[in-house]
This record gives structure tokens, sequence and C-alpha cells, in this order.
């Protein structure tokens, strides 16, 4: 298979200009024969929904959620990047594209990115004309921040709830179409396959969750905005019912999984405290900009973080990193946590934390100011460990957060199923292997605002198709295969829950695909899940009845699919055999332990193709090429 | 810690629903409430019981999710704390806690402790929203807004939709949620062009869905995890008085 990316000739900065004049458009008197289905109502799928809806088109959007109000996107805090340049800072269009690239460690698309970058600033225009709040200085103009160690102040912001402002944007946009009758909305429903006619995406099935309903819809095109599969790893910072079935149906119907490995772990969340944890709390980035990470020197000290003297701890990010220090970015700080702590020099009470200490900042600042900076972080802190960081400093640790890999896709956000098209975090296209703080939010409204308005037009306009009706057998055919399965869920009654095989599965994706890998534990998980999932059929207790809401079977749907799809992060992994972004292979470092690309072997995406169950998929390759940009070795020494 | 828990079960709609008293002995205080409850549910199922449904996602206190009455109050009792958040060092050995669904008749129960919500939903398809369609924005920066309007917006647009508000009210009304949107946008330039249209419509759509009339108690706002403040009514019934003598 050939994977054809469409990205369009000429000049870096034309292509998306040229693109849209080329691209076919639908007359607006016929919008409304084409229906579109959206699946996913995150900031991605919501609003493309809502802008598929505004052009005239018949949307029918889905979401588990009980309302489009919610999905993971509500819980991003810090901001969303856009080259406004309002600061006067030197930032621009090609320095937002120049940083992404560079932060994704060259393994991302040029003209993707630089898309990205032109179309940030129409966002922040339509989030604001929404209503969205975003904090402004005293003259009444946008403020901004710098973020995630960008060297310039480009994040917008609503307080530590900008996601939840941009999302409730998009979702008042959405209501307002649904309220019109040009969106039919489906809450509490789960997508459970897709359907492919003569290899053209032309429906999906779905689970009702409130009473176990299976039924079908079919539409022209079809949109997945399903969000990351970072829940692979049982604790993540992600909500809890992120899952990787809406995409993992679609890479089993054919589409290609690009770059699995790529998932990017958080340095500041707070660390585990038992087993019956169930997720893992993202405290703001932010903390980073005045809170000193140290551990003790010694081995196995535990006395009380105030009795160790400072000639006794290590600040080993700024030891290491003079120059970034507690800045340094996202993977770098995470791994060196893990170093310390493998060490034997980790806190808390499994042994697995680092400290952050504001204790040098409040000297500086005044407790007033750290206040007013983080008031309602530290409050959250003490919310869930009953410890004050005003007085003793927070434990934080390292955790799963987002994944950059994804479906592929081609320019027109196309996966390699004629008419299925991926947006937000599902699909793999911007972010390269590292993605920077405050781009996940830009390139899910990017992607559903600005992106696929234009480009699934294009797709829509080679031609009608004709109506299959959900009575055609392949859609019967799906419909049977989920009873099946489901009926099978209930028919095993083993003696295992299904949270007990995801916790499994999640421990063992830590510890050999999480922030270290190399090539014996890869190989050693890749024996390893074939058993779980064989004791998954074998030995799984699902309560209750199929016709009932029933959050087991629900989870045990998410979880099989998991087990499946661990397989393929476990070869990317594998393969992928160079240290770039967040993927460190340990075989690949420098002599002072930093991460090692291979351009001349690896400067490209690796996309699987589904081969069965528990069978090595086919790794098929896109070549990336840098026309703009000289690689560079990324170094934040 | 050991603690009772009297927890709220329901088969669906139609299902009268009963107290079923269960046993938590091993609960450790660094538990959230919804952790406490997932290791109860881990428990029946393998004792081939149906395990407590609720809702939930986030667990960070942002999505609106979940929506237990806990010992009477919705979110239980402490101050400006979602369920998910709320943690089990709140509470004391021995204790027994009632745990209910959000209860108002706009709110149905769907199954135990998960409540219909779709009424709000309505109410924003209604009006809750800037009818501005994609790319056709100005520069953002073209609209200054004065930073008190825009904190006091923020303030309004803090609410996560969860329906404590309404739960809370020994009306059932609805009055916190529509008017901490309404004000939002009342207050930004932005919303000025469909001001009154909106807080009629909102409006009505609420009273349309069958939540009760406000009467000031203020139950809301003490419950309300996102603090979001009163005011808001005393300004919503000011923008509801304009928008009507304006229509008439
Ligand atoms: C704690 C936290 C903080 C973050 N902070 C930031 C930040 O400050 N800045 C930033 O840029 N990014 C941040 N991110 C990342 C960012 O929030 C996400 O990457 C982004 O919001 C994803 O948006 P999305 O629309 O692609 O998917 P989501 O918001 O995950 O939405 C997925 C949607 O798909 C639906 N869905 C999924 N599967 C199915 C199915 N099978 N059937 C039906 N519906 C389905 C869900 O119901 C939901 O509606 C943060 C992430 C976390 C975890
Ligand atoms: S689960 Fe999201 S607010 Fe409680």
């Amino acid at each position: 298979m050939r994977l054809e990316s469409g990205i369009p000739s000429g000049p870096l900065k034309d292509k998306w200009d040229k693109h849209r004049f080329e691209m076919k458009l639908i007359n607006p008197a016929n919008k409304r024969k084409y229906s579109i289905i959206v699946v996913g109502t995150g900031l991605a799928g919501g609003a493309a929904a809502a802008s598929f809806a505004e052009l005239g088109y018949n949307v029918k959007a889905f979401t588990y959620n009980d309302s489009p109000r919610r999905a993971h996107s509500i819980s991003a805090q810090g901001g969303i990047n856009s080259a406004k340049n309002y600061q006067n800072d030197g930032d621009s269009i090609w320095r937002l594209f120049y940083d992404t690239i560079k932060g994704g460690d060259f393994r991302s698309r040029e003209a993707n990115v630089y898309r990205l970058a032109q179309v940030s600033t129409n966002i922040i225009d339509q989030c604001v004309a929404q209503g969205v709040p975003f904090a402004r200085d005293y003259g009444g103009l946008l403020a901004n921040r710098s973020f995630g160690g960008a060297q310039v102040a480009r994040t917008f912001y609503a307080r530590g709830q900008t996601g939840q402002q941009l999302l409730l944007g998009a979702y008042s946009a959405l209501s307002r179409m649904i309220g019109a009758g040009k969106v039919e909305m489906h809450n509490r429903k789960e997508m459970m396959d897709i359907v492919l006619i003569d290899g053209v995406a032309r429906g999906i099935v779905t689970r009702d969750l409130t009473n176990g309903k299976i039924e079908s819809f079919e539409a022209d095109a079809i949109c997945l905005a399903t969000g990351g599969y970072g829940n692979v790893f049982f604790l993540s910072t992600n909500a809890q019912a992120c899952n990787v079935t809406a995409a993992f149906r679609a890479y089993k119907k054919g589409a290609l999984f690009a770059n699995p490995c790529y998932t990017q772990i958080h340095p500041t969340c707070i660390p585990v405290s038992g087993d019956h944890q169930s997720k893992l709390t993202l405290m703001s980035e932010s903390l980073r900009n005045d809170g000193r990470i140290w551990v003790p020197m010694k081995k196995g000290d535990n006395r009380p973080p105030n009795q160790i003297p400072e000639n006794e701890r290590d600040y080993f990010l700024e030891r290491k990193y003079p120059s970034f220090g507690n800045l340094s970015p996202r993977d770098i700080s995470s791994r060196s946590a893990q170093e310390v702590c493998d060490e034997g020099r980790g806190v808390s009470v499994t042994g697995y934390g680092v400290y952050l200490d504001f204790e040098d900042a409040i000297g500086r600042l005044g407790k007033e100011t750290i206040e007013e900076r983080y008031g309602n972080l530290f409050e959250m802190y003490e919310r869930i460990t009953g410890d004050d960081p005003y007085s003793t400093p927070m434990q934080i640790y390292p955790a799963s957060h987002y994944t950059m890999g994804g479906l592929w896709v081609d320019y027109n956000l196309m996966s390699t199923i004629p008419g299925l098209h991926v947006l937000g975090e599902a699909n793999f296209s911007d972010h390269g292997a590292n993605r920077l703080g405050a781009s996940a939010l830009m390139q899910g409204l990017a992607d559903g605002y600005f992106v696929i308005p234009y480009t699934i037009a294009n797709y829509l306009a080679q031609g009608k198709l004709d109506k299959a009706g959900t009575d055609h057998p392949e859609f019967k055919k799906a419909e049977q295969e989920v009873k099946e399965k489901i009926n099978k869920f209930l028919s095993i009654n083993g003696k295992r829950t299904p949270t007990s095989f995801h916790r499994e599965l999640g421990q063992l994706v830590w510890d050999n695909v999480g922030m270290g890998r190399n090539e014996a534990g890869l190989r050693k998980m890749l024996e390893k899940i074939p058993a779980i999932r064989e004791e998954f059929w074998d030995n799984l207790k699902v309560t209750g009845r199929s016709e009932d809401m029933n959050m087991v079977i629900e989870k045990a749907g998410r979880v099989a699919d998991f087990l499946e799809f661990a397989e393929i992060m476990a070869w990317d992994a594998l393969e992928r055999e160079e240290s770039c972004g967040a993927h460190f292979r340990e075989e690949h470092q420098t002599e002072d332990g930093e991460a090692l690309r291979d351009d001349e072997k690896f400067s490209h995406v690796a996309a699987w193709e589904y081969k069965g169950v528990g069978n090595k998929p086919l790794r098929h390759r896109e070549e990336l090429e840098f026309e703009n940009v000289k690689l560079a070795v990324r170094s934040y020494k | 810690m050991k603690l009772t828990l009297h927890i709220w079960r329901q088969k669906d709609a139609n299902d009268k629903g009963i107290l079923e008293t269960h046993i938590a002995d091993d609960v450790s205080e660094d538990m959230s409430f919804l952790e406490m409850l997932d290791v109860l549910n881990e428990d029946l199922i393998l004792q081939d019981k149906e395990p407590v449904t609720f809702d939930h996602d986030c667990r960070e206190g942002i999505c609106g999710t979940c929506s237990l009455t806990i010992n009477g109050r919705p979110h239980g009792h402490e101050k400006a704390t979602t369920t998910c958040q709320l943690h089990m060092r709140k509470f004391t050995d021995g204790e027994e806690i009632f745990i209910e669904p959000f209860r108002a008749k706009a709110f149905p129960v769907i199954k135990d402790l998960v409540v219909d919500r779709s009424p709000f939903e309505r109410i924003m398809q209604a009006g809750g929203f800037i009818s501005i369609h994609t790319g056709a924005a100005q520069d953002a920066n073209a609209l200054p807004i004065s930073k008190i309007n825009a904190e006091l917006a923020m303030d309004a647009a803090a609410c996560i939709g969860c329906g404590a508000c309404v739960a809370a009210c020994p009306n059932g009304a609805a009055m916190l949620f529509v008017s901490a949107k309404v004000s939002q946008f009342a207050l930004l330039p932005q919303g000025q062009p469909e001001r009154q249209k909106r807080a009629l419509a909102m409006v009505n759509k609420m009273d349309a869905e069958g939540f009760g009339a406000c009467t000031n108690h203020y139950e809301c706002e003490a419950s309300c995890p996102k603090e979001v403040s009163v005011r808001f009514i005393a300004k919503l019934n000011r923008e509801f008085l304009g928008a009507s003598l304006f229509e008439h």
C-alpha cells in the first residue's frame, strides 16, 4: 500500500490556500442532500458537527457522554496556542510552525503543521465571538502567557479552565444547530463498529447505553473525533470513559494506525496513593514556573522533606539542564523523575514521586503572590492528598496524558478508508513524536472548525453514493457481531472483572511502553499480552443484562479492544529503533543519556495494517520530507 | 475505616426503588468517594450481584457528570466540591452514609444513581448561544472587554452543568443554571444583539421543562461545586423583566 499524503505542491506558505482553491465545492443548495456522521463531540467533533450544520449538511452526532457539553476536552487546564503575536514578542506563524515541528522532534509533516499554525489565529477569533471569556488585561485586550517552555507568550487561557470554556463554546454552537434541527444529537450512544460497503465508509453501529439497543446509522461520510487512547495505561489523566474502541474498530476494518508508540507522559501529576487508584490528576504545568523539583541525595532517605538540609537535596532538573531547569520539556522532565525513583531516591508512599517545592518561591515572592498564581491548584492538591503545599512540598510523578499516535490521515484528514475522516487527538497528524503544551486544543479546533469543513466537501463532491439503507447485509452483519460479542461477555461467567484485566494490562504497558522502552521489555510484553487476552475471554465476569444500562458491559467492550491494541503499540515501539520525542528507546541514547534520533532510517511515519488478532500487523511507511526546516538535535541543556 | 452505606437501587425509571445497605470494610482515607464505590462494585460483581450504577467521567471536578446526593446533600457536605473530588478522609470510621441520586422532578432516574438531565440540553438549544457561524468572526482584539466584565462573565461561565442546584432547591428550580448562561452572555458585547431574545427563550423553555420557581432559598448556591453566585439569579430576573417589557 502506498500512503498518499496528498500534500499540495508549491511553497509551504501557499499550500493551504492553493488547496482550498483547487478542492471541489458543493453548491449551497445541494448540501442538504448530504449527510455526515460525527462520532465524538469533544472539541474536534463538536466544532466539526456545528460547522457542518451551519454549512447546510445534515449531521448526526454521537457521544457516549450524557451531553455534548461533557467530553474529555473539558479537563484541559492550561490554555490554547495561537500565533496572534498580540504581545509583540516575536511570535509568528512561522515560529509556531517551527516550534511545533521541533517540539515533535521532526517527526511530523511540514505542510500539516504549517496549516495548523496558520488557522490558529482564526480559532481565537471564533472562540471570542462565541463568548468564550478568555483572560484579559486591564486595557480589555486578550492576555497571554508562555506555556510549556515556549520562548514567546502565545497561550490564551480562561483561568485554569481553558478546555472547559472552549468546549462550552463549541457546545453552544452545536446546541444552536441541534435546536435548529440541523444536527440530530445522540447522547449516551456508543459507536461499536463501523460499516463499510464496497470498501467505502457508510455508517456505524451503536449501542444505546441507557437500554442496550443496538442500532445502525448511515451517511455519506463519517468523521471520528473520538479522542486518544491514553487509558491503555489504566492509570492516566484522561477521563474514565476515554478508550480506543472507535479508532480500533476502524483499524480492524482497514484504516491504518500511525505511530501508536508515541504517547506523552506528563511530568506533574499527583502520585498513586494505593490499589484503589482509578485515575491520576494532572497538576498544571504552570506550577513548574515557580516550583523547584527535587529528591533526597541519599537512597531511602525518609526524613520529612523540611528536615532534609539543602546540601542533601538533588534538584536534578536544574543540575542536568541548567538552562531550562525545572521548565525542561515534558518527556525529559518525566524521564528524569523516573530515573531518580528507579535509583531508590523517590518519595511518596510507593517510592514513585518527587517533590515540587514552593518554599523558595514563597520566600522570594510572598505567600500572597503564590496564592494568587496557584491558589486553585493548591486547593485541589490539598483536597486530594490532604497535604498543604504552602507548608510542605507537593509530591508529583509522571502519568500518561496524551497520545500523539492515532489513525493515519492524509492532508484532507481522511484515513485509508474512503469516506472515513479522523479529527482531533484520534488522528496522528500534527504533533510528531511529542506534543507541545497548549497545542492539542489548537489542533482539535483547527481540525473541526477550519480544516474538515472544507476538505469534506472535496470528498463528497466526488459523486453522490446510492443509499444503501441500514437493512443492507453489511449493517446487519455488523449489528450481529456486536450482539454476539456482548452475549459472549455475559456468558463467560468467570471470576475476574473487566477492570482487573484493564489494571493488569495497564501495568504491563506502563512498565514496557512507558517512559523508557527496550527490546527485551517489548518482546516480553508481546509474549504476555496474548495470555492475558486468552484469560479475558475465558475467565471474565460480566453481570446484569444486555437490555439495561450496564457499566460492566461497557467496560468489558473497551478493555477487549485495549487488549488487542496494546500489541500494536509494542510492535511500533520495537521496530522504531531510535529515540525521538516521547519515544525513548534505551538502546538509543547519547553518552549522557539524551535521546538519539536516527533520521537516516526513521524519518518516516509508521502506519500499521491489521492482519488478524494476535498476528503481527504490517508496517507501512510514509516518508517525511523536510523542505523548509533543517533537522536539528533537540537540546535543552 | 469501616462504613455502612445505604445506597439507592432502582432498576429503571418505572421501578419504585429502595435503599440497600452495604458494609464497606476497608476504606482508605486517600480514596475518593467514587473510588470507594468502585471497590464496592468490584466486590459486588465477584459476588454475581449487579454493581451500583452511577455517572462519572473526568473525576477532576470539571465535567459535571458525577451526581450523587450524599447524606441528603447534592455532592455531599464539603463546600465547593463535586462528588468525584470528595475524599474519604472527610468521613469518620463507623459512619453511616446515605447515597441517593440527584432528586428533582425534571431529572427522572434512569437507573440506581443515574438521572436524566436532558432538560438542560433543551434549555441550551433554545437560546444558550451567540449566533455566529464558523469563520464569520472579526479579529479577537477588535472588541476590548473590560477586565471586570470578563472576570464576571467567567464566574458565570464556570458552571459545570451538573444539576446540583436543581437537586438542592426545595422547588427543583433551574434558575442558577439558566442565570449563569444568560449572565455570561449579557455581560459581553458579543452577547448584546440576542440578549433579550435569549433570556426569554431560555426562561420559557425552563418553565416548559417542569422546573419549579425560585423562592429565594439559596440552597442552589450553597450546593454549587463551582460557587456560582445567586447574584446571577437577580441579574436573570432583571434581564427577563427587561426583555418581557420590551416584547410587549
Ligand atoms: C488533564 C488534561 C489537561 C489537558 N490540558 C491541555 C491544555 O492545557 N492544552 C491543550 O492544548 N491540551 C490539553 N490537554 C489535551 C486535550 O485536552 C485533548 O487532547 C483534547 O481535548 C482532545 O479533544 P478531542 O476532541 O480530540 O477528543 P475528546 O475531548 O476526548 O472527545 C472525544 C469524544 O468522543 C466521544 N467518543 C469516544 N469514543 C466514542 C464511541 N465509541 N462512541 C461514541 N462517542 C465516542 C466522547 O464521548 C467524546 O465526546 C489536556 C488533557 C488532559 C488529560
Ligand atoms: S466526574 Fe467530572 S465532575 Fe465529577
